[in-house]
């Protein structure tokens, strides 16, 4: 492992283990009085009617697929934006040609209506 | 070379990691200040003089409150999701630069606890992954107004994402560098901040670092008259408060990583003009500190100022407008780059 990243491993245990030590005291101190109706899902004071997993709006599962498609093509981007420099007209031209086969897409999506939220 | 590789790096994580606890408690302080000024009012006044010791009255009584698993959530999900939430928006901070390298007790020290050649990515990543504790809360929690407020928390969050790591790319063009450290040294032999060479990819940023952080004016997942508390209705105690702390904590995050990117991080303001050189007499992590504390206090501002938007109009503000800018900002930054 490069001795760079060390410290971060590091830095993951401190964290880890902060995360433990306040959780642990505040178990020792608290006072623990439950009852069936505290520990109801919150539902405004009503008695729950069903369960919360319901179906719901599949504009979520739309943008979650554009943010892999899109997320993954701009970490293309990071290594080329790096050297452009080096690679000069070559790069660029390169590059816009990726782009423009990302923005045909995005165009595409956005016709289609996957863009709207209403 | 133990104490190089170990030793060092410790006492620098545990010097951040308490700046950072200390930063977060008296940043809640600071937002009910400011948002009491602005609304002509005092704030909290009772505990010690002008209600300074508020946050730690705050602490002690999320310590003693009792944690709340309710019966219908699932268990180890939902004890597991606060720590997601915390641990990347703490070890972020790993690649942070406060400073340039200083020598102190005749050992030269960094001032940042290491320097990654993929500093960005690697803040672009860990960052990302705190999306997973939310929405895992509001799944755990397995009642109706978390999962909801997860669902918008998390389609908010990856949607700004697209348009700030698109953003990123054309920030890295102008450095030509990953490394956080090696950013701020570009704008110095640039003689520039960078700021003034992309105020568009400033603009996209800063507005992505709001939503990201769930923040007014795009504070929809917490919007208190119609999900009453966000995804962590169900949780009490101190499992709130590490939600609490990743919040706020994601927000120094953002305002760090631009005063990085955007401000010359640890440099003296007007870098080009050397009649200002005196300036340099202030220690080069006070200039970063100040950066961030002015970013963070915009973010409070903001809040203070705007009124919240609505979900479509934030959904087609990410999507519509500044994913597109961010495509052509990449294009034109390309184009300036290899054309000088």
């Amino acid at each position: 492992m490069p001795q760079e990243f060390v410290p971060i491993v590091l830095f993951l245990l401190v964290a880890i283990g902060f995360a433990g030590v306040t959780l642990l005291p505040s178990r020792l101190l608290q006072t623990n009085k439950y009852n069936k109706v505290k520990l109801d899902p919150y539902e405004c004071g009503i008695q729950p009617a069903t369960d919360a997993r319901d179906r719901y709006s599949i504009r979520y599962y739309l943008v979650a697929m554009l943010f892999v498609i899109f997320d993954v093509e701009t970490v293309f981007m990071f290594p080329w934006a790096v050297i452009l420099e080096e690679l000069g007209w070559f790069g660029l031209i390169e590059m816009m040609v990726f782009l423009f086969i990302l923005v045909v897409g995005f165009v595409y999506a956005w016709k289609k209506g996957a863009l709207e939220w209403a | 070379m133990m104490v190089d590789q170990v030793v060092i790096p410790a006492l620098k994580i545990l010097i951040v990691l308490n700046a950072v606890l200390v930063g977060v408690t008296f940043m809640v302080l600071l937002e009910r200040k400011v948002i009491a000024w602005t609304q002509a009012r005092l704030g909290p006044m009772r505990v010690g003089p002008y209600g300074v010791l508020q946050p730690i009255a705050d602490v002690v009584k999320l310590m003693t409150k009792e944690d709340i698993t309710p019966v219908k959530a699932d268990r180890w999900v939902f004890s597991v999701a606060p720590l997601i939430a915390l641990i990347p928006a703490l070890i972020v901070f790993a690649v942070i630069p406060f400073g340039p390298e200083v020598s102190l007790f005749g050992r030269q020290v960094a001032l940042y606890i290491t320097d990654l050649n993929v500093g960005l990515l690697y803040v672009v990543s860990v960052a990302s992954i705190g999306v997973y504790g939310i929405i895992l809360a509001g799944w755990a929690s397995n009642s109706k107004f978390p999962l909801l407020a997860s669902l918008r928390a998390s389609a908010q969050l990856i949607s700004y994402e697209v348009a700030v790591t698109m953003t990123l790319v054309s920030m890295i063009v102008s450095a030509g560098t990953l490394s956080m450290v090696g950013i701020v040294n570009a704008q110095e032999s640039q003689q520039v901040w960078y700021l003034f060479v992309q105020p568009l990819a400033f603009f996209i940023f800063f507005v992505g670092g709001l939503a990201e952080t769930n923040r007014a004016p795009f504070d929809m997942p917490e919007a208190e008259q119609e999900l009453t508390g966000g995804f962590h209705t169900e949780y009490s105690g101190m499992r709130f408060a590490l939600f609490f702390l990743a919040e706020y904590a994601n927000m120094i995050v953002v305002s760090a990583v631009a005063t990085t990117l955007f401000l010359g991080g640890w440099l003296r303001p007007f870098p080009n003009v050397a009649a200002l050189s005196f300036l340099d007499l202030v220690p080069a992590w006070c200039w970063f500190l100040a950066k961030t504390f002015v970013f963070l206090y915009i973010f409070l501002w903001v809040r203070a100022t705007l009124p919240r938007y609505r979900y479509d109009q934030l959904m087609r503000l990410g999507w519509k407008v500044l994913i597109p800018l961010a495509i052509a900002n990449v294009v034109v930054s390309g184009l300036v780059k290899v054309l000088l």
